[in-house]
């Protein structure tokens, strides 16, 4: 398909096809297809899967209906993110946890030695592709080659059916900010899925997407990264996700951390900013505040729909209101820009 | 694909001598690596610049790469059709999107520089190596 490739995670993937900005444009126009089968999969199964998954996230799986997902954290000892991920509720026994490709390992070693339950919890990552579909078109093309109907299912919420023949879990979730939904199915129908949705899409101009446009689509969108918004150092009160952060349930991994530093407050917050020129603020330049070293921009780059540089830095609390001024160091020269609300772009309908 | 009357460095710029002054850009090659490029910082009119030395960079989506000069000399003229449209070093790296022009101070430097036949077979060689 004349991808550049690029080792991401030990994964051998496509970085762009047709280019970053074309790409980008396409999923936020018409329809973009990627291919994600790296990201992780945990199942847990069991009378105590609640249990468990309510242990080590924190967010509220108590509320998922059957066939519907939630994006929630991963959870140290310390209320901090061992990982960003989504949970499905397939039944009140099974759970689908989906991960990121990089902490597949990590994630399932830290939930089989945090399980105080009965639960099991199983490394299915070999046994799913995934491919995403993506854009305003997304849901019209994939409608071409499903019998299931898609309109009915809501924005976060999933079902079980035949795409083009083949067995799918068919979600509507995305990590692009459109609308848009995830497959995930046998690793044996990989290539067939892609080229039949690839074919499908043609008269919408569908292209395919890869990691490069993946990041843009994400950071235009206002959403975390792991890595970069968010690890083992940063909490949900942090990194704006408070939403996901239900201490309301009940006692979990970190949640005596997390109700602390609810109490005594934040130091620092996740705030998002705007090149002022047209210089670009990138992954880790130094952020400065009057004219001093305060941080260092956790993801910044251009925003291709909204043609503007932007990027999301921590600052202190004290200096986090929006329309702020601040600097950012490029190769030692200070570029101004200035804090905006997120997320950055939001869709239209 | 490579014009014959240009000269070509191992960091994928080229230039093109005529009548004391060196017009430089970055090549097919590099624009192709690089990807989408969104912006191009130039140097100031009037800089000294020395061979082999960094005098701006060309930033695609994801990297920033410098640009380094084939020759020492005075920076005449940068182009400012790069500002608002730095896509054209994609679209036309060997043409329009040439990024400065410079004062030749030393014409001698041309000669250690590859012709286009010499920078086919070393981009051929970086392609293989690339793909190994």
């Amino acid at each position: 398909m004349g991808a550049k490739m690029v080792n991401f995670g030990g994964w051998d993937m496509p970085l762009e096809y047709s280019g970053i900005l074309s790409e980008h444009d396409a999923v936020r126009t018409r329809a973009g297809l990627f291919d994600v089968s790296h990201m992780g999969e945990i199942e847990i199964r069991g009378s105590s899967a609640l249990d468990l998954v309510q242990w080590v996230t924190c967010n509220d799986a108590s509320k998922l209906s059957i066939g519907q997902a939630q994006y929630t954290g991963l959870m140290t000892d310390r209320g901090t993110f061992v990982d960003d991920l989504l949970v499905h509720k397939i039944s009140d026994t099974h759970y689908l946890l989906c991960v990121n490709a990089s902490n597949q390992d990590r994630d399932f070693g830290h939930i089989v030695s945090n399980n105080r339950s009965s639960a099991k919890p199983e490394n299915a990552g070999p046994r799913y592709s995934q491919l995403a579909i993506q854009g305003p078109r997304a849901k019209d093309i994939l409608q071409r080659i499903t019998p299931v109907p898609l309109e009915p299912i809501h924005y976060y919420h999933f079902t079980f059916g035949k795409v083009d023949g083949v067995e799918c879990l068919i979600a509507r979730t995305g990590y692009t900010g459109e609308d848009g939904f995830e497959i995930y199915f046998d690793p044996d129908f990989s290539e067939k899925l892609w080229n039949r949705l690839l074919e499908s899409g043609a008269p919408e101009g569908i292209i395919p997407c890869g990691l490069g446009a993946r990041n843009t689509l994400r950071l235009e969108a206002g959403m975390c990264l792991y890595g970069h918004e968010i690890d083992e150092t940063t909490t949900p009160w942090e990194a704006g996700l408070g939403w996901i952060c239900k201490l309301g349930k009940g006692n979990f991994l970190g949640s005596d951390s997390l109700a602390r530093q609810k109490q005594t407050g934040i130091e620092r917050k996740l705030a998002g900013f705007e090149m002022l020129d047209r210089r670009i603020g990138r992954d880790g330049y130094p952020v400065l505040i009057g004219g001093r070293e305060a941080g260092c921009v956790t993801s910044g780059g251009p925003a291709p729909f909204l043609r503007k540089n932007i990027g999301m830095a921590y600052v202190p609390v004290a200096a986090s209101a929006v329309g702020a001024e601040i600097e950012i160091s490029i190769r030692g020269q200070s570029a101004p820009a200035r804090l905006v609300a997120l997320p950055f772009y939001k869709r239209p309908h | 694909m490579y014009p014959q009357d240009y000269r070509y460095t191992k960091d994928h710029e080229w230039i093109k001598a005529d009548g004391g002054i060196g017009t430089v850009g970055i090549t097919d090659y590099a624009q192709h690596e690089l990807g989408d490029v969104v912006f191009v910082e130039m140097p100031k009119v009037g800089a000294q610049i020395k061979a082999g030395q960094s005098f701006g960079t060309v930033e695609s989506v994801k990297a920033v790469s410098e640009i380094f000069s084939p020759i020492t000399g005075e920076v005449l003229e940068t182009n400012s059709a790069l500002v608002n449209a730095p896509e054209k070093i994609n679209q036309d790296p060997h043409g329009s999107a040439w990024v400065v022009k410079i004062r030749i101070a030393d014409p001698k430097e041309l000669a250690g520089l590859m012709d286009a036949a010499a920078y086919e077979a070393y981009i051929a060689e970086q392609a293989k190596e690339h793909s190994a």
